[in-house]
């Protein structure tokens, strides 16, 4: 009988090593549903490094299995194994294939960060056009955060060179939709400029162009959506912009990803898409609520460390209604 | 070389008694043992924090520990697990015991510095545990970032800082003694690539550590001012800067985790040819490597801070300057992998842990190249899939390799063997709970658990519950090693001078080592690494020895 020559081996074994890479990286099921314009681009260069992962992860397992087995010592045997120390052409080689991976998967990053917007944070801050989507003119014109923040707007007056700017499909547009995000223990709080709408949970429409300006009130917080893959830190002293088009409709959590107190994990709201009709109901049926009389006397004047001193003990009963206490009391 | 030196006139017994451990010995083994025991100390109380943690999470909601003290837990067992575990015991434990044996020297060029490196570690050990007992243990994690650091917890807070000061300086002494002594006390005859890798790695170690810690320190010092002084050097609302801090803290934060594993790669370097009887495959690669990490090292720590005020030229510099440390790593397990290759593998509870060790690292090492990519870490920075990684590399790694160090060496140190069944039931223990406890932590992340939570959302539950079961797993693994290490030191069978028959200076003295080392100082015949080579041929002998 003819012995099958090793590099035969050798190929049906990279064609199955391929084969099982290609579809561990494009069937892990490891990620959460895509929301947002980004999500995909995420998704695949995720998927891409799993499939090289894959591979390698086999390969080299593999080779150490197969050592264990193949060059275990027998019995009885106590030499030395075989006396190489050495080659340079097969060190090259790994040294050289790991490299031209990495300044692959560098350039595809490179890519997709472009693409998702990273390259143009403070773009277009400032306020949002919001004309289209909400046509009732404002009735509210102190929002009472924003005067905590400090006059002139806020927030929202500052340039931002930090997060995501418009994508590449949305560049050179202005948002359609800006929203001011402020993280605080243990709540988010999203304001729509111009509406006087004040909420603890954020509203947006589908496949809008949404702009969000991001700063925290007392310590670091981190804006996270899963299901949109993005996540932007919200930094007291300092605003920063992330902007996405949401592509789902439907309910998504809003997580604070960085630890900011004992209630850290209870910072949690979420994020509602809405068609664009019922986004425009939604912005309909808040400014008519809103009245200038209700709103929340906060204690102005007040440092950030005395405000939360006062809150403290509020926090420490119900730390993960204070976005709903706070939407309520700003009717 | 003649032994006058060392026969009398130096002041010390002929034997260290045991009360000799607790004492400001300048002894460089003396020191060693004193490392390992104190850190194998602590990584009981930060592994008793995590267990506590794990128990926690067995539940969504905050119901087994207060939420105060669950941030306590999680800031503590960070920093214990590094500055009190992992970095004592992989620096300054096989870093102090092992190089001056393996390079033929007495001692440490500076004994007395060495002596005080040590002795600045239990204070700063006593500070942290001490903190719980002043309200409450500081609680803003081992990243301590403000403003949360400066609002929350003051005196723990301040306790935390100065003891991360004493065990950075406590890292600087002992970085620039290894580098002297490395440097100018090598026995003559050895050149520097006959030097065993350990060696090598520990240099890289310490030119990292010089580098990075007064950085750290620097930062630890502005945040003891802006809590306790009134200064506002981070305080956004009086004109600071909160992502100032983060930037020096990673500067030292991120080299850190190499200062946490480079030293276990050297550690990998002498365990697998010994145990493999074959020479390390691509010694020239492995050394110059370790050096390639330390360079490239101190250039990637914003990937910590791709979510932070991040600038876009940044993400973008620090992706591609995070994957390329894939490159030396990379070359690094392939050439271990290759020392294996053709081996005959004898299956000691050392070679266990470097082999999986060597399977741990390259799962963890694909999730951190995969972390290196800003726009998916932008996805999963600060939630489990982060957590999951830096196990994989820190408990699949550095753990696994300083176990691997203590059953090579233990032998050495103590004039005992370990006992090989018991040390059988500690791996497998150890490599099924680290793979049910760090794994199930990707996936969390992935689909939107954040880390340094006490309460989640319940859907991740069942996930977290393999977790804790794995966690347990991990917790009994200990306990056969810690019974095994205390009933050998005590009464384990007798060990040789070389009971490895391995090649390096160090197994040429009695185990354990007279003090001073060796009657006469060795001679080289040989490489580190020379397993299978005919020790009669002419070539060899030629090359090796010293003229």
């Amino acid at each position: 009988m003819k012995q099958i020559p090793a590099p035969f081996w050798t190929l049906i074994l990279g064609i199955v090593v391929t084969l099982v890479s290609l579809w561990v990286g494009q069937n892990n099921h490891l990620l959460p549903v895509q929301a947002s314009e980004q999500a995909p681009l995420i998704d695949d260069l995720f998927n891409a490094m799993v499939t090289i992962g894959t591979a390698l992860f086999i390969v080299v397992q593999g080779a150490i299995v197969y050592s264990m087995i193949r060059f275990r010592r027998r019995k009885g045997d106590d030499t030395d194994g075989l006396p190489i120390d050495g080659n340079l052409p097969l060190e090259a080689l790994w040294t050289a294939i790991p490299a031209v991976i990495v300044v692959g998967l560098g350039l595809y990053s490179v890519v997709v960060f472009q693409e998702m917007g990273g390259f143009s944070p403070g773009g277009h801050h400032g306020h949002g056009t919001m004309v289209a989507m909400a046509p009732q003119p404002s009735v509210v014109d102190i929002d009472p955060l924003l005067a905590q923040v400090g006059p002139d707007g806020g927030i929202d007056s500052k340039v931002q060179v930090y997060g995501f700017g418009a994508s590449s499909r949305g560049s050179g547009n202005p948002p359609d939709l800006t929203v001011n995000v402020t993280g605080m223990q243990y709540a988010w709080i999203f304001r729509y400029p111009g509406t006087g709408i004040v909420d603890g949970e954020l509203h947006v429409p589908v496949g809008q162009d949404v702009q969000l300006i991001i700063e925290a009130q007392d310590v670091i917080h981190s804006f996270w959506v899963p299901q949109f893959r993005l996540k932007q830190d919200a930094l007291p002293g300092e605003a920063a912009e992330l902007r996405f088009v949401a592509t789902r409709e439907g309910t998504y959590p809003v997580v604070c990803a960085e630890l900011c107190g004992a209630y850290h994990g209870g910072m949690r709201t979420q994020v509602i898409v809405h068609s664009v009709d019922e986004y425009t109901d939604w912005v309909a049926s808040r400014v008519a609520e809103a009245t200038p009389a209700a709103t929340v006397a906060h204690p102005l004047g007040h440092t950030d460390a005395e405000y939360l001193a006062g809150m403290a003990p509020d926090l420490a009963t119900a730390p993960v209604q204070i976005a709903q206490m706070i939407s309520h009391s700003t009717p | 070389m003649t032994p006058s030196g060392i026969q009398g006139g130096h002041g010390h017994p002929d034997k260290w008694k045991w009360y000799d451990y607790f004492t400001f010995n300048v002894d460089h083994k003396v020191i060693g043992i004193q490392y390992l025991v104190t850190s194998f100390l602590f990584y009981l109380v930060g592994g008793f924090m995590a267990v506590l943690m794990r128990t926690e999470l067995a539940t969504p909601d905050s119901d087994f520990l207060t939420p105060e003290l669950y941030n306590a837990f999680l800031t503590n067992h960070g920093t214990i697990m590094i500055f009190l575990w992992i970095v004592p015991a992989a620096i300054g434990g096989f870093g102090n015991y092992l190089i001056p044996l393996m390079i033929g020297a007495r001692d440490m060029a500076f004994p007395k510095l060495n002596a005080l490196a040590f002795w600045l570690n239990p204070p700063a050990g006593a500070l942290l545990v001490g903190s719980f007992f002043v309200g409450g243990g500081a609680q803003s994690g081992w990243t301590s970032y403000p403003p949360l650091s400066e609002i929350t917890a003051n005196l723990p807070q301040t306790l935390w800082c100065l003891a991360i000061i004493m065990v950075g300086s406590s890292s600087i002494l002992g970085s620039v003694n290894f580098l002297v002594t490395i440097w100018k006390m090598r026995v003559p005859s050895m050149a520097w690539d006959q030097m065993p890798l350990f060696c090598w790695a520990m240099v890289a170690t310490s030119l990292l550590a010089l580098f990075a810690t007064p950085v750290l320190a620097a930062a630890m010092v502005l945040l003891l001012f802006d809590i306790n002084f009134g200064t506002s050097f981070f305080k956004p609302d009086a004109g600071g800067n909160v992502v100032v801090y983060q930037h020096l803290f990673w500067f030292y934060s991120h080299p850190a985790v190499y200062l946490m594993i480079l030293p276990i790669f050297g550690i990998m370097s002498e365990v697998i040819p010994v145990h493999a009887r074959k020479p390390i495959f691509g010694y020239k690669a492995i050394a110059y490597s370790s050096m390639a990490i330390c360079l490239v090292g101190l250039f990637v720590w914003v990937h910590h801070m791709f979510t932070s005020g991040t600038a876009p030229w940044m993400r973008i510099f620090f992706t591609i300057s995070t994957l390329i440390v894939a490159v030396p790593t990379g070359v690094k397990i392939f050439s271990w992998v290759a020392t294996l290759w053709g081996g005959k593998i004898r299956y000691t509870t050392a070679m266990l842990f470097a082999v999986g060790l060597l399977s741990m690292f390259v799962f963890g090492g694909l999730s951190g190249v995969t972390l290196g990519a800003a726009p998916f870490d932008i996805h999963v920075h600060d939630t489990y899939y982060v957590v999951g990684h830096f196990h994989y590399v820190l408990f699949g790694g550095s753990v696994f390799g300083i176990y691997a160090g203590i059953y090579h060496w233990f032998p050495k140190m103590t004039g005992r063997m370990l006992n090989e069944p018991l040390g059988k039931v500690h791996f497998v223990l150890t490599f099924i709970g680290t793979i049910l406890t760090f794994t199930p932590m990707h996936s969390l992340g992935m689909q939107g658990m954040p880390r340094r939570v006490a309460m989640y959302d319940p859907q991740f539950t069942s996930l977290n519950q393999l977790v804790t079961v794995g966690s347990y797993i991990l917790a009994v693994s200990v306990i056969p090693f810690y019974i095994n290490v205390i009933w050998s030191w005590m009464a384990g069978q007798k060990a040789e001078p070389n009971p490895w028959n391995a090649l390096t200076l160090e197994w040429t003295t009695d185990s354990p080592p007279i003090i001073e080392n060796w009657e006469v100082l060795p001679v080289l015949t040989h490489g580190p690494y020379d397993y299978g080579f005919d020790p009669t041929a002419e070539d060899a002998e030629e090359a090796l020895v010293p003229k």
